[in-house]
C-alpha cells in the first residue's frame, strides 16, 4: 500500500495519478480513438455500440452515455482525454469546466473575465468542508 | 559555435490557436490578450533566430497512454499537425534541424539526462500555439524547430528542479555543437489554472506574478516548489509550469526582462508572456 498523497488535500481535483492511471486507462484510451475523424463519426452514429469496442466498466459506460464529466474523472478519465468527448458534442474546455464546477455556463464565464476561480478557501478540503467557492 | 541567444516563456491555451484560425483575434475578448503579443513578436523578428528549441507537452495527440516518455526529443526533419479531435490547425507543418537535433539527443544521453528519440511525431496546440503568437500567421515558420517534450499530464511530471538541470544540459550541448547557430529557447505551458474537477477555473494572479519575478531574480528558488504547491496554488495544469524551468536553467544566471505580460481569462486559463536576454555569469 502506498502512503495518502498530500495532494489528495486540495479540494475539487481529481490529480491523474499511478491509481487514476491504472483504473482509467481504457476509457482513455477509448477518448484517444476519437483523435480520428473516422472514429468520430462511427461513435455519433452509434455510441453504445462503438463502446463496445472497449473494455470499459459499466460506471465507466454510464458515464460517457450520459456525459458525466465529474462522473469520469471519478473512474479514471483524464480531462486532456475526456474532453474529446466534449469536442465531438461541439463544446468547449469552459462549457465543460462550467459543468464540472456546478455553474451556469454564464456565470462561469463571468467568473473568468472577473479574473478567475480565487485559491482563497479553495485550497484545503478541511478548511472548506467539501464547499467549493465560486469567484 | 553554436549559442543560445535569448529565451520565451508563453502559455500555450488551444483556445488562442482558435481565435487565431478563425480570425477572432480583434475581438473585445481577444485583443488585449494579443495585444501583449505584438512587442514579442517585433522582438522575435529583429532577433530572427536560425533555431527554436521548444519545450512544450503533447495533449494526447501524438502520445496516448500508451507509451509515457517523460523527456522526449524530436529529431525528424517535419513535424506534422496533429488532429486533437476537431480537426488539424489550419497552420503550416513545423520543420526540425536534424543536425543539431541529434546531436542534442546524443550529448544529452551522456550527460546523464536519458531522452526518448522521436524520429516521426505530430505535434499539438502546446507546440504550434507558441509559434503562433510569436511568429503571427504566416505560411511558412521563420525557423526550423527542435521539439522537446515533456510528460506533464500523467502524475508525477519531472521536478522543476531536474528541469532546469536539463536547460543546463541544453545549453551545455549547443556550446559543443561546431556550427554558428543562435538559438532561442521556448518553455511552454500555465500559468495558473485548473480545467477539471469542482474547482475548474481557479485563477492565482499573486502565484503568476511571483513566478515571472522569480524567473529573473531567483530562479533556482522557483525550481524548488513542489508539484503539490503547484497543483493547490495554479490549479492542477498549472503544473506546467515546470517546463519554464527548462529554458530558464538553458540561460545565463544572469538574465534582463525584455517583455511581460500577463493576461486573464485566455478561456480558463492565466496567459503569461516573458523574454529573458541573457546577461552573464552571477
Amino acid at each position: 500500500m502506498t502512503k495518502p498523497r498530500d495532494y489528495e488535500s486540495i479540494p475539487g481535483t481529481y490529480v491523474y495519478d499511478a491509481e487514476r492511471g491504472r483504473i482509467g486507462y481504457a476509457l482513455n484510451m477509448f477518448c484517444m480513438s476519437l483523435n480520428k475523424a473516422e472514429n468520430r463519426r462511427r461513435f455519433k452514429e452509434n455510441e453504445a455500440g462503438y463502446l463496445d469496442g472497449f473494455a470499459l466498466t459499466g460506471e465507466q459506460r454510464r458515464t460517457v452515455l450520459e456525459r458525466d464529466w465529474l462522473g469520469m474523472l471519478r473512474v479514471g478519465g483524464n480531462i486532456y482525454y475526456t474532453i474529446k468527448i466534449a469536442f465531438c458534442d461541439g463544446l468547449t474546455f469552459q462549457d465543460v469546466a462550467g459543468m464540472m464546477s456546478g455553474l451556469p455556463k454564464e456565470t462561469y464565464a463571468q467568473m473568468m473575465l472577473a479574473g478567475g476561480r480565487s485559491p482563497e478557501g479553495n485550497r484545503y478540503k478541511d478548511r472548506t468542508a467539501g464547499e467549493i467557492k465560486h469567484g | 559555435m553554436a549559442k543560445i541567444v535569448a529565451g520565451i516563456a508563453t502559455s500555450h491555451v488551444p483556445a488562442i490557436g482558435v481565435a487565431m484560425d478563425r480570425g477572432m483575434s480583434g475581438t473585445p475578448y481577444w485583443d488585449p490578450l494579443f495585444k501583449g503579443y505584438e512587442p514579442a513578436r517585433e522582438w522575435l523578428a529583429k532577433l530572427a533566430p536560425d533555431v527554436a528549441i521548444i519545450v512544450y507537452n503533447d495533449h494526447a495527440s501524438a502520445f496516448s497512454l500508451e507509451i509515457i516518455p517523460t523527456f522526449l526529443i524530436g529529431v525528424g526533419d517535419r513535424f506534422p499537425i496533429a488532429d486533437e479531435g476537431f480537426g488539424p490547425r489550419p497552420v503550416p507543418v513545423v520543420l526540425g534541424h536534424p543536425p543539431l537535433a541529434w546531436h542534442l539527443a546524443e550529448s544529452l544521453i551522456l550527460d546523464e539526462f536519458d531522452m526518448t528519440i522521436a524520429n516521426e511525431m505530430q505535434v499539438d496546440h502546446g507546440l504550434t500555439v507558441p509559434l503562433s503568437v510569436t511568429c503571427g500567421q504566416t505560411a511558412a515558420w521563420p525557423f526550423p524547430v527542435i521539439p522537446i517534450c515533456v510528460n506533464v499530464v500523467q502524475y508525477p511530471p519531472p521536478t522543476g528542479a531536474r528541469c532546469f538541470k536539463l536547460g543546463m544540459a541544453i545549453r551545455r550541448a549547443i556550446e559543443q555543437f561546431d556550427q554558428d547557430l543562435r538559438v532561442i529557447v521556448y518553455g511552454t505551458g500555465g500559468m495558473s489554472h485548473q480545467l477539471q474537477g469542482e474547482r475548474a477555473g481557479l485563477i492565482n494572479r499573486q502565484f503568476d506574478t511571483a513566478f515571472l519575478d522569480g524567473m529573473t531574480r531567483d530562479p533556482l528558488a522557483l525550481t524548488r516548489i513542489t508539484h503539490t504547491e503547484y497543483m493547490r496554488e495554479a490549479g492542477s495544469e498549472g503544473i506546467e509550469m515546470v517546463m519554464w524551468h527548462v529554458m530558464r536553467g538553458a540561460l545565463d544566471e544572469r538574465v534582463a526582462e525584455i517583455h511581460r505580460h500577463y493576461h486573464v481569462p485566455a478561456s480558463n486559463t492565466a496567459a503569461g508572456l516573458l523574454i529573458l536576454e541573457n546577461r552573464g555569469p552571477a
